[in-house]
């Protein structure tokens, strides 16, 4: 390996307010490896490569390129000193080629040959072992293609150093290897390659160096051959935090939402989940541990109607629904049937048995609705609208992760937020304002919703305080299932314990609560039980008592192992 | 000459308004910007241009400074009118529909305040002598295919070349698909929006010139060119964005607009009246269509640009 | 800190931010200044263009005081004979309401940010059904029937011109502005083709006998009354029911809508029925205001609506000041008052728009200087 070094950060700094995104950071990058960033979510990965693109620019400290010292202000500047960044979210302008987009980015005036590029393009391609067709309209390309185009663009601007952020997030494996391989030839032709990643089995086989980052600092950079997913988990997650979350134990677990082989496939055509199973109980708290972005979202959203399904089947358990006895029952035969199963109570709520009574003592108790039939109601929820959900009598809550452009009107006032779930209800045609604003009132002063006003456009509040309004409105629903996804992101430290009490609160009441974080510490120290995906496949149910960091990020970024199963 | 002939260089003449209007606006249009201010611009154009023969009328210049000013006063008067749209829309991100109404209303009024201070006269008797040469001294439809008519083809055919040719093209439909895009990779978002809202203003305001000065050539001609300027908006979807399609869809709107007048002409029975307005609300009717077919057939390359109508706010973290 | 002021800046040394909230009495205080300025404009571009005028003003202080007061003439001054004392003032409240009402027409549609700008043509379109309905039923059937069969009329014909590019809108995502504003010259060509049926001969259809509106003390007060009732019916609408707060969801965003559990299809297609119908009012009020009908009958209004309507927010009470500010804006005597030609109201309307249109970006941005060469722009935005 050449040592010459490619690109250096010295004791670089940068600051959102008062968080901490990245604090003096030194990292260096030889010419021709291929380093690999490794990190948690939100440890400052993104924005140390983004300081180097050009997108964000360093509070303190410098940048080396080549030797010398250069101030990066733009994207424009990072491609004249030759460094082009291939983001998450590709930014490619769908109507045009692949040729046109790649031309798009060349400062040249005047006018374009687009054979030459075509050729040209081919002639990268051919080079590094991509295949692409220059002709293609972008928006007639698969993910990968549209990669492949990004890369491309950057390699005709002439970058040297290029940096991938998280590259491998939405591809198959086999477009992954066919990807490692062209990365290898760049590496071999002398490009500096950084690679950000999650997944370690692929740092272990990509990289020549690991830089490890945990809570934007740079806890180390190894030789990949010396370490192993074991040693790199470790410097990953760090050692664990303890939280001061109350957490009780369950009381009477019973299956309430039984979700069986869900396929289903996102916008843009990606198979996103991938056989999910499982089953949320009442009186636990069950948390989804994943990579942002693995298919957390389309879970909760196809249990709320919200997305359409390939296969699977959503089923939802009522076990309370009392039904007075009539004779749908038939005949006194069957009656007494169920009187023998204990199925019969009275409206109080005390067990009746019929034992001993005379047929006509029993047919007198029926008629006055004096008896009441217990059973399990399960309906199925695969297929049908929000709306449709609701006249079920299925109490399904759901707090979605884009709280102002999905959960929330950012326009409105709290109460009119009150009945974004409600306002069918009351007299036909006109809303009543009388019960929500009494439910916006409660919501304020319980959850100290810091507000102006009761009709301050929810925009306005603080992030912390738009969540206690939508988890606010959410619970009041009364809930059998409530799910929440992220629902302290970007919450201060005492909005987000409001958050956790509310979350255990339903717990204790009996709601199913379905958690999806992205702090290993918080779900560990909230949660019953935790399920892992990881590329839309569950990759794991582990107790949230007994597991460690460890084992949870290893199932997050291990995409060989098998899928397993929930055990009972 | 063959009334039938006749008729046709009649049409294509007068479709060569719709041929400024329409490139302009697919300009505009291209860089994310509906600008329905454009009937308001051509009317200014038509204004700015007389002005400025009005005021050069008594001096005895050579005859192509005189064409040159007059051409030049109305892309002035049109870039400016369209300055205000763009100034608007671009730095202080208004809505742009309500924008563009408000300057239609406004050109077209001023536009009518200035031709009552004009002497018609004046700017009318360059007509002959210079603006429609070569043909001037026949009788025929013929004549009216003067300077500006062979200009309205030039423009677009350039406009094409550069739309889809070069770099500068690429870059404005880049905007127009995904300003997002293009700004992240460099370029001035800001800057191309104005040059492309400004440019397309003054050759929208060339059309209203042409209209009064070289295909009417009569003093009632103004009045006409709102009309005018909304079938420009028309055509811009009937060629789907494309200035080259322009050039044909301006000679099917010229067409059908001018059977109506042909019509009365060739005999003013009852049935021939009726489908008058029948073949002048044809090209709306067929622009309709146009719309719902593309949008049925959801082929991308013939949709509106992604971000026409939408503000650009680069998000600032 | 020295690395970096060694090359040029590309910080721009203006900062646009959002402003979280201003005060109301700010806001409106901005709008106020912004109007007046825009008179003043329109006073300035007067002067330049009156210039030459036959009665021209000697001093600048003297051509403002005509100007000023030629809007006041316009719409208030009183007249000189007794009985037609207050007509002025009853024409103001005439043109307000109409103009009024098709600005209502075009709200339920905005708020739902589906760019209706075919109000021209669903009005035109509702003015021809009553209009033939007065002209093929006049004197067959008695007035007040005759009125109700007019209505009826406009209504149906401008809700079926507004729910056609909605059908469109919902099921293919047709693009909606340029749907609406094609369907304006179909409906001027629908009504030319039904005048050559009517009129043959003749340019113009001669005011028909019958489906006058009823006279209430005059013959403004109706027009006024059915317009207010229609804007308290419009606000009530959509501030009180179910409708008007599931429009307001789906404009905010469809994904909150659909979250929700709202049809957006059903509720496109829904609003922009509403929208015609009142543009179906409108259309009556016409007919049976002018009782005859011309290509031009609207004169534009179903445009300008779209300025008012945006004007007020899209609030029917608020736009009840923008609707007042632009029908005395347009019912300006300038041209009587200095002798002079030309459509100047126009000009003067669209002048005080830009200035409005201008104003609502200092409501909404506040305009920071950098103060120093910082490279994070929030640190020096603050």
């Amino acid at each position: 390996m050449d040592n010459k070094i490619a690109l250096s950060m010295r004791n670089v700094t940068k600051r959102f307010g008062k968080v901490v995104a990245n604090r003096n950071v030194n990292l260096d990058v030889y010419q021709g490896e291929i380093l690999a960033v490794l990190g948690e979510n939100g440890c400052g990965k993104t924005t140390l490569m983004n300081m180097i693109a050009g997108i964000y620019f360093p509070d303190e400290g410098q940048i080396y390129k080549d030797g010398q010292e250069v101030v990066i202000r733009s994207p424009k500047d990072a491609f004249a000193l030759k460094i082009g960044m291939i983001h998450q979210h590709f930014k490619l302008v769908d109507l045009f080629t692949a040729s046109e987009n790649i031309v798009l980015g060349v400062d040249e005036d005047g006018r374009y040959n687009l054979k030459n590029v075509n050729s040209q393009v081919s002639q990268i391609a051919e080079k590094y072992g991509f295949h692409i067709d220059p002709k293609k309209k972008v928006y007639d390309m698969s993910v990968s293609e549209k990669q492949t185009v990004e890369i491309i663009k950057v390699l005709y601007r002439g970058a040297d150093l290029l940096i991938l952020d998280e590259p491998t997030a939405v591809l198959t494996p086999q477009e992954i290897e066919r990807l490692f391989n062209v990365l290898r030839r760049m590496k071999e032709d002398g490009k500096s390659i950084i690679i950000i990643t999650h997944k370690l089995h692929e740092v272990l086989s990509i990289s020549d160096r690991v830089a490890i980052l945990r809570k934007g600092e740079h806890i180390a950079t190894v030789n990949t051959c010396d370490a192993t997913e074991s040693s790199l988990t470790e410097m990953m997650v760090g050692k664990k935090v303890s939280l001061d979350i109350a957490r009780s134990q369950p009381v009477n677990p019973q299956a309430r939402l039984l979700v069986k082989g869900l396929n289903c496939k996102n916008a843009e055509g990606v198979q996103i989940l991938k056989d999910v199973s499982f089953t949320a109980n009442s009186g636990e708290i069950l948390g989804i541990a994943g990579i942002a972005g693995s298919g957390q979202k389309e879970l909760l959203e196809a249990i709320a109607g919200l997305q359409l399904l390939d296969s699977g089947e959503i089923t939802f358990v009522n076990p309370k629904k009392d039904k007075p006895v009539t004779f749908f029952h038939k005949s006194l035969r069957r009656v007494k049937e169920l009187d023998a199963q204990g199925s019969f109570h009275d409206p109080e709520g005390k067990p009746i048995s019929f034992k001993g009574m005379k047929n006509s003592q029993i047919r007198k108790l029926v008629a006055a609705d004096k008896v009441l039939f217990r059973e399990d109601e399960v309906m199925s929820l695969r297929g049908r609208t929000p709306l449709e959900i609701r006249s079920l009598g299925v109490r399904l809550s759901f707090v979605p992760e884009d709280r102002l452009g999905m959960g929330l009107v950012g326009s409105m006032g709290i109460t009119d937020n009150m009945m974004l779930r409600s306002y069918r209800k009351g007299p036909a045609g006109f809303l009543s304002r009388k019960k929500p604003k009494e439910l916006a009132e409660e919501i304020i002063r319980e959850l100290e919703v810091a507000t102006p006003g009761i009709n301050t456009p929810v925009r306005r509040l603080s992030g912390g305080n738009v969540q206690k309004v939508l988890v606010g409105r959410e619970i009041a629903f009364a809930p059998k299932v409530l799910m929440a996804a992220y629902p302290v992101r970007g919450l201060d430290i005492n909005s987000s314990y409001t958050i956790y009490n509310l979350l255990n609160k339903q717990k204790e009441n009996g709601v199913a609560v379905i958690f999806v974080g992205e702090d290993l510490d918080v779900l560990l120290a909230l949660c019953d039980r935790i399920m892992v995906i990881n590329s839309g496949r569950v990759t794991g149910f582990v107790d949230a008592r007994t597991t460690t960091k460890e084992e949870v990020g290893l199932l997050m970024t291990q995409t060989d192992r098998p899928a397993q199963e929930e055990n009972e | 000459m063959n009334p039938w002939l006749n008729f046709a260089i009649e049409s294509l003449g007068f479709g060569a308004i719709f041929m400024y209007g329409a490139t302009g606006e697919i300009l505009t249009e291209k860089s994310g910007h509906l600008n329905l201010g454009i009937p308001g611009i051509m009317c200014m154009g038509g204004a700015g241009g007389c002005l400025a023969l009005c005021l050069v009328g008594g001096l005895q210049l050579p005859g192509f400074l005189v064409v040159l000013i007059g051409i030049l006063g109305a892309i002035l008067f049109g870039m400016l009118t369209g300055l205000i749209y763009s100034f608007l829309t671009i730095t202080l991100r208004a809505n742009q529909n309500v924008t563009g109404l408000a300057l239609t209303t406004f050109g077209a009024g001023l536009s009518k305040v200035l031709f009552g201070t004009m002497d018609h006269t004046v700017y009318l008797q360059f007509s002959r002598t210079l603006f429609r040469q070569p043909f001037a001294a026949r009788s025929d439809a013929l004549q009216k295919l003067g300077i500006l008519f062979y200009l309205a083809i030039l423009v677009c055919v350039v406009a094409s070349y550069v739309l889809m040719r070069t770099k500068v093209g690429l870059r404005l439909r880049s905007i127009g698909e995904n300003p997002g895009t293009a700004d992240a990779v460099g370029v001035n978002v800001t800057r191309y929006k104005y040059i492309a809202t400004l440019i397309g203003a003054g050759i929208a305001a060339l059309g209203g010139f042409y209209s009064i000065i070289d295909f009417e050539a009569s003093q009632e001609a103004y009045k006409n060119l709102e009309e005018y300027g909304w079938l420009s908006v028309a055509l811009v979807i009937f060629a789907l964005w494309r200035p080259h399609m322009a050039i044909v869809g301006s000679i099917i709107f010229g067409f059908l607009y001018r059977c109506a007048s042909q019509l009365t002409q060739l005999g003013g029975i009852f049935s021939a009246m009726t489908a008058q307005s029948m073949l002048k609300m044809l090209p709306y009717v067929f622009t309709i269509a146009v719309l719902i077919f593309t949008s049925i057939r959801n082929k991308r390359e013939n949709h509106p640009p992604a971000s026409l109508g939408l503000p650009y706010f680069r998000e600032e973290r | 800190m020295s690395t970096l002021t060694k090359k040029k800046s590309h910080e721009p040394l203006v900062h646009l931010v959002k402003r979280g909230s201003l005060p109301s009495w700010a806001a409106w205080l901005i709008r106020l200044a912004a109007i007046a300025v825009g008179f003043t404009f329109c006073g300035l571009v007067a002067y330049l263009l009156i210039a030459e005028g036959p009665k021209k003003p000697d001093s600048l202080g003297e051509f403002f005081g005509k100007f000023f007061t030629s809007f006041y003439d316009g719409s208030f001054k009183l007249n000189a004979a007794a009985a037609r004392r207050y007509n002025r003032i009853w024409e103001f409240l005439r043109d307000m309401a109409i103009l009024q009402c098709i600005s209502l027409a075009v709200t339920p549609a905005f708020r739902m940010r589906f760019w209706n700008i075919g109000a021209e043509g669903q009005t035109l379109i509702g003015t021809l059904a009553a209009i033939a309905a007065a002209f093929y039923l006049g004197g067959k059937v008695p007035e007040g029937l005759l009125l109700v069969i007019m209505l009826l009329a406009a209504l149906l014909a401008a809700g079926v011109w507004a729910v056609i590019p909605s059908l469109f809108k919902a099921q293919w995502n047709t693009n909606e502005t340029l749907f609406t504003l094609m369907m304006n010259y179909v409906a001027i060509y629908v009504v030319d083709f039904f005048l050559k049926i009517w009129v043959p001969t003749d340019s113009s259809l001669d005011a028909l006998p019958h489906g006058k509106l009823p006279v209430i003390g005059n013959n403004y007060l109706f027009i006024v009354l059915v317009v207010a009732a229609v804007t308290l019916v419009t606000f009530v609408y959509l501030k009180f029911t179910k409708h008007g707060y599931e429009i307001s969801v789906v404009g905010e965003s469809v994904r909150t809508a659909q979250y929700s559990g709202i049809n957006v299809k059903k509720v496109i297609i829904r609003t922009m029925l509403v929208s015609g119908l009142i543009c179906g009012v409108a259309g009556f009020l016409f007919a049976g205001k002018d009782n005859t009908i011309t290509t031009t009958s609207i004169g534009g209004l179903g445009f300008t609506a779209i300025i008012v309507s945006w004007m007020g927010y899209f609030n029917p009470l608020m736009m009840l000041f923008s609707s007042a500010l632009v029908t005395v804006l347009q019912r300006g005597r300038v041209t009587q008052t200095f002798g002079v030609k030309g459509a100047y109201e126009d000009v003067f309307v669209g002048v005080v728009l830009f200035f409005v249109i201008a104003c609502e970006f200092f409501i909404q941005y506040k305009v920071v200087l950098r103060k120093r060469h910082h490279a994070d722009g929030k640190e020096a935005a603050k």
